[in-house]
């Protein structure tokens, strides 16, 4: 580790006791079974009894109404009511990040000793819609009706954009497909688990130019659960190999935002306030690396937001696992694969996952507790020390994770 | 005619211009027009002036829809996929996006310049896009 900061939490630790996940596809389920899977796999992992638990969090999915606004709750009874305190957010993207903040904070803050942490989701078909009725009062009601901004939309203007700056080609997006895919081939959680070509990728229809089917994450069910516990907690129960999660970044932007996000239809203006010198991706993870006191040197491998091939090369950057304009490279020389010296999505990532809302950031802890575990079968990547997960919400949610050994 | 949404832009004589929000205090630009309090976390101002942004800008990106956006986007018959480009405005600081009319995404490319004006949506009302500066 590098001697550059402490650490936030040097003497209290958080450690991820357990994991779990649903295999993630096109059940067709209730999100309420797909978390409750997860979560009993994630108890049965931690050796503790669902009655143990003193504090559960889910991250909420967008159902109107009982219970996916609730799903902290919704959980709680499916497993059956124990009296355990309780939460229950929404973040979009970054509602895991936030569900796991919570139950890492009132940890820390000596309240509790062990939480479980769920998210799960059931997807319709096809593009994110935004909810129904006439509703101009909401930005993102209103981008799909003036523009038809889908979100692969806003994927396309970035792949163009970084194509624009650094040479960026189909050619390397399609490499990211190919690479994420082979990982997830590895994968008995992930949806997709056929290797693909670059041929294959590049055939495939274009959706949002210059960014093609296969260059883009699909919509799926599935789910993923965590137990947390204090450090003490876990000493007492025995456990050895500890892995702690070391930070959890939900930082906003700083104005003015000068990338287009989802699912806006401006940035803020720079003319009256520069922009900052971090932009909001790269603030996400230089928070969560001054938080947990490591740097992009000390990772062993990184998950990343790969909604679409070519963020996965800007994430990189925003990083700080290579200067910008340089990802492609470190793809090309294979330093971003298994086997390379930092494998980036070794879980198969987004691409090979798909997107289920509140349990993307959880299913990613679970990826680099199973590498720092040293169980991660045919994708482990050798001696892990540290690993960073990314991910970002609409609307400004920061999300980004640290866990070390 | 019809404007797909009021107050976020104009068209008059001379052309068509997006609405957007002054802070007297500081500044700051803002679109879409924002009422109220100003977005700059060290500025306290509180009176925001409705203000004509330049018509004119560069473009910062650009994409298309291939496949026929979902409701409430309302296609044309048969379909013809959506451009979209983000563009940089002269002089404001602020990259606004847009449908184009009359250019393919072969025609674009990074950093051309662009003038906005204005077209209907499949189902008739108005709204602004962009288009080839004269
Ligand atoms: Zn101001």
């Amino acid at each position: 580790m590098t001697e550059r900061s402490e650490g936030t939490h040097r003497h209290s630790r958080v450690v991820v006791l357990g994991t779990g996940m649903h295999p993630w596809g096109k059940w067709g389920r209730s999100f309420l079974e797909y978390g409750v899977v997860a979560a009993r796999e994630a108890l049965h992992d931690a050796r503790i009894a669902w009655t143990d638990v003193q504090y559960v969090v889910g991250a909420d999915t967008i159902r109107n109404g009982y219970p996916g606004f609730v799903a902290g709750a919704s959980y709680a009874q499916a497993l059956g009511w124990t009296g355990a305190r309780i939460a229950s957010c929404y973040a979009a993207c970054a509602s895991g990040a936030q569900a796991l903040d919570i139950a890492r904070t009132r940890i820390l803050a000596g309240l509790c000793d062990v939480a479980l942490v769920v998210g799960a989701d059931s997807t319709p078909k096809g593009f994110f819609k935004p909810v129904g009725g006439d509703r101009p009062d909401d930005p993102d009601w209103l981008r799909f009706r003036l523009l038809g901004a889908t979100n692969p939309a806003y994927f396309g203007l970035y792949a163009r954009r970084r194509m624009a700056l650094y040479g960026s080609t189909p050619d390397d997006f399609a490499a990211v497909k190919v690479k994420n895919a082979r990982a997830g081939s590895l994968n008995p959680m992930a949806r997709y688990r056929k290797p693909v070509t670059a041929e294959e990728v590049l055939a495939s229809p274009m959706v949002a130019d210059p960014l093609r089917l296969m260059d883009i994450c699909a919509t799926s069910d599935g789910g993923a659960a965590v137990v947390l516990a204090s450090e003490a907690y876990a000493r007492r129960r025995g456990v050895r190999d500890l892995v702690f999660l070391s930070a959890v970044s939900t930082v906003t932007p700083t104005f003015p935002n000068t990338v287009l996000e989802l699912p806006n239809f401006a940035t803020d203006s720079c003319a009256a306030v520069p922009a900052p010198e971090r932009p909001f991706r790269a603030a996400i993870a230089h928070a969560a690396y001054e938080e947990a006191g490591v740097g992009p040197e000390d990772l062993s491998l990184a998950e990343v937001y790969d909604l679409s091939t070519a963020l996965e090369l800007d994430w990189m950057e925003d990083l700080g696992l290579c200067p910008p304009g340089e990802a492609d490279k470190l793809l090309r020389e294979g330093d971003t694969a298994l086997g390379g010296r930092l494998p980036v999505n070794p879980s198969g990532g987004l691409a090979s996952f798909g997107e289920a809302i509140p349990a993307q950031a959880i299913a990613q802890l679970c990826e680099l507790t199973t590498q720092l575990r040293g169980r991660a079968g045919a994708r482990q990547v050798p001696s892990p020390r540290a690993a960073l997960a990314a991910n970002q919400g609409l609307f400004g949610h920061g999300s980004a994770l640290i866990t070390t050994r | 005619m019809t404007h797909a949404i009021e107050g976020w832009f104009a068209v008059d004589a001379d052309g068509v211009f997006l609405l957007g929000t002054r802070c007297t205090a500081c500044g700051t630009v803002c679109f879409p027009p924002r009422p109220g309090f100003c977005p700059n976390p060290r500025c306290e101002g509180e009176e925001m002036e409705v203000t004509r942004l330049p018509r004119r800008g560069r473009v910062w990106s650009y994409t298309n829809a291939c496949y026929p956006p979902p409701a409430p986007f309302v296609t044309a018959e048969p379909y013809e996929p959506v451009t979209l480009a983000a563009v940089e405005l002269d002089g404001a600081g602020i990259v606004v996006l847009g449908q184009v009319a009359g250019l393919t995404v072969d025609q674009l490319e990074v950093g051309m310049e662009l003038e906005l004006t204005s077209g209907p949506l499949a189902d008739g009302p108005l709204v602004w896009m962009w288009r080839r500066a004269a």
